[in-house]
């Protein structure tokens, strides 16, 4: 077969395998081992996954939320990653405004914290699972709404819960990006260490 | 909606607009193949490459090999990648022991990358290793960026050249954007991420032993240098499953801002680039204005419904507005924004569940990639997909006037008006086809985690967002079976290079033409009438086709939703 587009096939040959081959060494090869390299000289905690240690053991990572269920603790949202914070398994609910099984779950939380603290606004994001399901973060109304709880449980004073709690709020950076918002692995470390010392 | 939260919007376009004509010189600069300052440090890579590969950087390519050598290219590259996604269990980095992937979703992963589509059938950090991230994907989303760009110059040469034979070199411009454009870009991103807290290790998954004493494995890898690409060339293929949801690949409010503005960036440079080529930078800011306005309607549709929330989350008596898949940092306008962006860009990045938006915001998103992502759109192809659209413009423009066409000093004939329409004509045709075909197939039916009319717009969603190369999804779908990798691959395919071709030879039979000098008869192509003539072409050709399907999927979604009705 001989039609004009030939000699323009061959000539590609030679070019697109070389250039495959030299651009996989460059950019697939020699860009990701540099910049870890650069990265693990110069921010080695943030490279290494902004991980908390306590007694040589990794207790979490300051990034990435993990799963409080527990009374004692304030909570965090729901989860789909996996069976909750899993963090191999990132994931969302992917259900849409008109889900059945969306309704089910929230009306099911719904209910038990009306059933304990009926009198209390429910914040949206408290009863919501978040995109990635490893939320790190409540915002300041959620976790206000588990003072009362906590206060009681632990015996510790209401009012100086909700301080520690105001005193944990990341403000928007340059005041408009983002939104208030308490990160709750840090938040109940200064939880644990208030009780500690009293 | 909040002051905060249209404040974040205004200082997005603020910095956006700001950022426009400076990229757009240094992409006028790789155009012209001009010397820049980084070539004293990487003059002798860009010349190594091309006397190792045997490329005449100065060969002047007709239409056709332009043609034949990108796609020979992308070939090679799809298939380098398939193998490797499927000997990955042999090869090393593979610090989890992943096995390698089966037959269709390497197909769907190779062409999705190669296409600069990042649809992801799979969850990042449960299947790939740390080398597939880094070889097999991450050079594609380099190079199918680049390759969008090149794209972008060979038909702009269409526009600024006269009674020329050639367009331009593939293999100089593709190598050219690489190296004095993405890759410093890249590095600086990088560098900042990881200082924002985005891992980049070689080492994989780490045990914490949380505060309530449960063990949790959170997955590590070389995440920052890929987040920066990612989002640069508007590729979206997240490290991990939730992608930017994710708290590694996007910490924080600010590293959102510049996941944003970095979707942007290059798409709205090369309008200006577009001016610069043919030598009236109004031109450029005409095209921009006209993407403006489509956007700024779409954010503001998203930004309402998803603060206003969802019937069913009022009556349960959850406050404010619909958080369901969003994240706290962010908040709705953030996620919102981001939304918008990536979908009308071809990124599909996502910093939210789409497929929990409120039925309306949700159907901002899709429509958007109907339209062809042409409102900035991918990097390149945004702006090709939009010159189409521009040629057709003055097409019914001249039909009102009864005049031959202009367009920047070329008279656009039945030749290229059949090839545009060509081209516009694959994505309705391909996305309602195969839409159609899953819809009444049980395979395709099996797909869909959400009933009812919502369950359609998933499928329509999956579809459209492989026609128009965008990737990101209505996540509920399971795509990851044998007749979704092939039925999604095939579209992906099609969407990138049914539309590339045919705008080549646009930019071939324009390049030949002679110069046609503006007179008083011609149709001005600046200015508020001829904005808003081009929003009313893609409005209605690129968007009415779609308007059943629509009505089928978020349209019917969003009566039953504010009805209180659940599926």
């Amino acid at each position: 077969m001989n039609f004009p587009m030939n000699k323009d096939i061959t000539s590609s040959l030679r070019p697109a395998l070389v250039m495959t081959l030299l651009f996989t060494l460059l950019l697939g090869i020699a860009y990701p081992l540099a910049m870890t390299g650069i990265g693990q000289l110069l921010f080695p905690r943030q490279a290494n996954g902004s991980l908390v240690m306590e007694g040589g053991k990794a207790i979490g990572s300051t990034v990435i939320g993990q799963a409080f269920v527990s009374d004692r603790y304030f909570q965090t949202r729901p989860s789909a990653a996996g069976k909750g914070y899993d963090g191999m398994n990132s994931s969302g609910s992917n259900y849409g405004p008109t889900s059945q099984a969306l309704q089910t779950r929230i009306k099911q939380q719904v209910d038990a914290m009306r059933k304990s603290e009926p009198a209390k606004a429910i914040p949206g994001d408290l009863v919501t699972a978040s995109g990635s399901g490893l939320d790190p973060d409540l915002s300041p109304e959620a976790a206000f709404y588990q003072v009362d709880r906590i206060a009681a449980l632990r015996h510790l004073d209401p009012i100086a819960l909700h301080g520690l709690v105001e005193q944990s709020i990341d403000h928007p950076i340059l005041g408009f990006l983002g939104e208030d918002h308490v990160n709750v692995f840090e938040l109940n470390r200064r939880l644990d260490a208030l009780q500690a010392k009293r | 909606m909040t002051f905060q939260g249209w404040l974040l919007i205004a200082a997005f376009v603020g910095i956006l607009l700001a950022l426009t004509k400076p990229i757009g010189l240094w992409l006028f600069a790789l155009y012209e193949g001009r010397r820049t300052p980084l070539h004293t440090l990487l003059g002798p890579v860009e010349r190594g490459f091309y006397r190792l590969s045997g490329i005449d950087p100065q060969e002047d390519q007709s239409w056709r090999r332009y043609a034949v050598h990108m796609l020979i290219f992308n070939a090679a590259l799809g298939l380098l990648t398939y193998v490797l996604l499927r000997t990955q269990a042999l090869l090393p980095l593979n610090p989890s022991g992943y096995a390698g992937l089966n037959e269709n979703l390497s197909f769907n992963t190779a062409v999705s990358f190669t296409t600069n589509t990042n649809w992801q059938s799979y969850a990042g950090e449960s299947t790939m290793s740390n080398l597939s991230q880094m070889l097999a994907l991450t050079i594609h989303n380099f190079l199918s960026a680049a390759t969008g760009i090149a794209l972008a110059f060979a038909l702009f040469r269409g526009f600024a050249r006269r009674e020329a034979s050639g367009i331009g070199n593939f293999w100089a411009d593709m190598t050219r954007v690489t190296l004095y454009l993405l890759l410093p870009l890249c590095m600086a991103l990088t560098v900042f991420y990881i200082a924002s807290g985005v891992p980049q290790t070689l080492a994989g998954a780490v045990d914490v032993h949380t505060l309530e004493g449960v063990k949790q494995a959170l997955a590590l890898g070389p995440v920052a240098s890929q987040e920066a690409i990612k989002m640069l060339g508007t590729n979206g293929g997240g490290f991990f499953n939730a992608n930017s949801a994710h708290p590694f690949e996007n910490p924080n409010a600010l590293t959102n801002l510049v996941q944003m503005l970095s979707i942007f960036a290059i798409g709205m440079g090369l309008t200006y680039t577009f001016g610069k080529a043919v030598g009236n930078t109004r031109q450029g800011w005409a095209i921009l204005a006209a993407m403006m306005a489509i956007f700024l309607v779409g954010i503001t549709v998203t930004y309402w419904q998803e603060a206003n929330g969802t019937p069913m989350l009022h009556t349960l008596g959850a406050a404010g507005g619909n958080m369901e898949g969003k994240e706290v940092r962010f908040g709705i306008a953030a996620s919102s924004l981001f939304a918008v962006v990536t979908t009308a860009a071809s990124c599909g990045a996502v910093n939210a569940m789409h497929d929990s938006f409120t039925a309306l915001g949700g159907l901002v998103p899709l429509f958007n990639m109907q339209l062809g992502e042409v409102v900035v759109g991918g990097v390149g192809a945004g702006i090709y997909g939009f010159l189409l659209f521009a040629i057709l413009a003055v097409f019914v423009a001249g039909l009102m006037v009864g005049r031959t066409p202009e367009y920047v000093g070329k008279k656009i004939e039945s030749r290229e008006v059949k090839l545009s329409v060509l081209a516009i004509a694959v994505l309705p045709l391909v996305i309602l086809g195969m839409t159609a075909i899953a819809s009444v197939l049980p395979a395709g039916l099996a797909g869909p985690l959400n009933k009812g009319p919502h369950g359609f717009s998933e499928i329509l969603y999956a579809f459209t967002s492989a026609v128009a190369n965008n990737g990101s999804a209505f996540a509920g779908i399971s795509a990851n079976t044998p007749f979704y990798n092939g039925m999604l691959g095939v579209a992906m395919w099609i969407g990138r290079f049914f539309i590339i071709i045919p705008m080549l030879a646009v930019a071939g039979s324009l390049a030949a033409k002679k110069h046609t000098p503006e007179s008083a008869g011609s149709f001005p192509t600046t200015g508020l009438l001829w904005t808003g003539l081009l929003v009313g072409i893609i409005v209605i050709v690129g968007g009415l086709t779609f308007l059943p399907g629509l009505a089928l999927g978020p349209i019917a979604d969003h009566l039953a939703m504010i009805r209180g009705q659940l599926f």
